[in-house]
């Protein structure tokens, strides 16, 4: 590791690892730094991604896919069952990474192309001159040093330090943080091939349960739950556990996770004097389905453009980097993530009655294009009559 | 005062990202409470294990 470098990007994850990848390739020298000993390692996640957001970046490989999705279900509150296939049948609509190699694909393919990585190091504070963050203060098994650069990426996730230090207020609110619990159960009796959200209010409030097929007999089986109704007696843990007593009674934890997945707007800004957020600690995970890998990679990629243009331009101003900000809020991803947080504000006000109403309304869905918005344009087409309900938001489904 | 009951704590970091004061940290697999803490006890509450607890001062 040097003292010195155009881009420092902290965190290793599928953000951290695409903004250091795009950064040397546009010519940029770039260290990465992740404070865990092990690149991918502990998983914090459902590891679930569509087909085309992952081809977007990089080809499929067996050795990180862990299973194909050909289908989806959603389970209705009282039970009844909602079946999701696709017209493109026997195609592929998504899969099930294995984050703890995909992680680490993503971590050498960054390396390969130039960059410095190092892992058990970690940022601990900002270096700050007439308000431009100019580096990091890094710490690396015992030993510190001080890492400047024209501009440093901060990709250090749903636990985010490196912002708040420079200023930036981070904070999630409580009923809008995603309590979550996740066991990877082995010998179960599942469709390999298909996920299952469950809904209500008993199952996982203002949340969903999932079972994410992880190959043949194998799920990441999780839960999340709003902040807001977490408590003693009633947390994430108590939900899933209750509901793998009951579902997957046989089912054997191979491995444990928890976390927190952020269902808030984005940061109000994403940039900062010689700074960059990106993934999920820019909070661009998506509100609705709490998916952030795309986001993360989509982010990365774009901060380490725009890093590039404006080190090349000799001025890394909050004011230039704010191209960043802007080209995200304006695309695809930025604005789904708009429209979805509505429609999770919607969906959580609705009782159980309601959802097993809009549920039951269609018991199995055809897709040409397997997405929420093409569900929830199904949905509608059958309901009417939430179109008035919606309000302003049916205009931007539509 | 905020006590981490460590035997139950995850190491995930879910705490970090509710906390008012940015008295959390997790550094590597420790979870690091600072002096700014308030012990407004928002952490407990959503903690997904149940391993942060709010507690008299003694």
């Amino acid at each position: 590791m040097k003292n010195k470098y155009d881009v420092l990007v902290i965190g290793g994850g599928p953000a951290g690892a695409i903004a250091a990848k795009t950064a040397v390739e546009k010519g940029l020298s770039a260290c990465l730094v992740e404070k865990r000993p092990a690149i991918g390692a502990p998983v914090r996640c459902a590891e679930g991604i569509g087909k085309e957001a992952l081809h977007e970046f990089i080809d499929p490989d067996p050795c990180w896919i862990s299973a194909e999705m050909t289908g989806a279900s959603i389970v209705a509150p009282d039970g009844f069952l909602m079946k999701l296939t696709s017209d493109l049948a026997g195609n592929k609509v998504g899969y099930i990474l294995d984050r703890k190699i995909f992680d680490r694909e993503l971590v050498w393919k960054a390396a390969e192309a130039g960059a410095d990585v190092t892992v058990k190091t970690r940022a601990s504070a900002p270096i700050m001159e007439d308000g431009f963050v100019k580096g990091a203060k890094i710490e690396s098994c015992g030993q510190v040093m001080n890492v400047t650069a024209e501009v440093v990426i901060a990709a250090d996730g749903v636990e985010s330090k490196f912002s708040r230090w420079c200023g930036i207020d981070t904070t999630v609110p409580v009923r809008e943080i995603m309590s979550s619990v996740q066991y990877v159960l082995a010998d179960i009796d599942i469709d390999e091939h298909s996920t299952v959200f469950y809904l209500g209010n008993d199952v996982a409030p203002e949340g969903y349960l999932w079972v994410f097929p992880k190959g043949e007999r194998s799920a990441n089986v999780g839960v999340g739950i709003s902040g807001k109704k977490s408590g003693e007696g009633h947390r994430a843990k108590d939900y899933l556990d209750r509901f793998v007593k009951k579902t997957f009674p046989q089912g054997k934890p191979i491995e444990y996770i928890a976390g927190g997945v952020s269902v808030c707007r984005p940061l109000a800004s994403t940039a900062a004097d010689g700074l960059i957020i990106a993934g999920d600690a820019a909070r661009v995970v998506d509100p609705l389905t709490g998916g952030g890998i795309y986001n993360g990679m989509y982010t990365g990629r774009l901060a380490a453009q725009v890093a590039a243009d404006c080190i090349a331009k000799g001025n890394v101003s909050k004011k230039a980097l704010m191209l960043y900000d802007k080209t995200w809020r304006e695309a695809k991803m930025g604005k789904s993530i708009e429209r979805n947080y509505h429609i999770k504000e919607y969906l959580i006000k609705q009782p159980d009655t309601k959802l097993n109403e809009i549920i039951h309304s269609v018991s199995k869905i055809n897709l040409t294009e397997f997405t929420t918005l093409s569900l929830l344009k199904e949905i509608i087409r059958v309901n009417p009559k939430l179109m008035l309900e919606l309000g302003a938001l049916a205009a931007s489904i539509r | 005062m905020l006590k981490v009951h460590r035997d139950i704590c995850g190491y995930f970091g879910c705490c970090v990202s509710v906390c008012p004061e940015g008295a959390l940290e997790l550094i590597d697999a420790y979870l690091c409470v600072e002096k700014s803490c308030t012990s407004c006890g928002i952490c407990a509450k959503v903690c997904p294990l149940g391993a942060l607890e709010v507690v008299d001062e003694k």
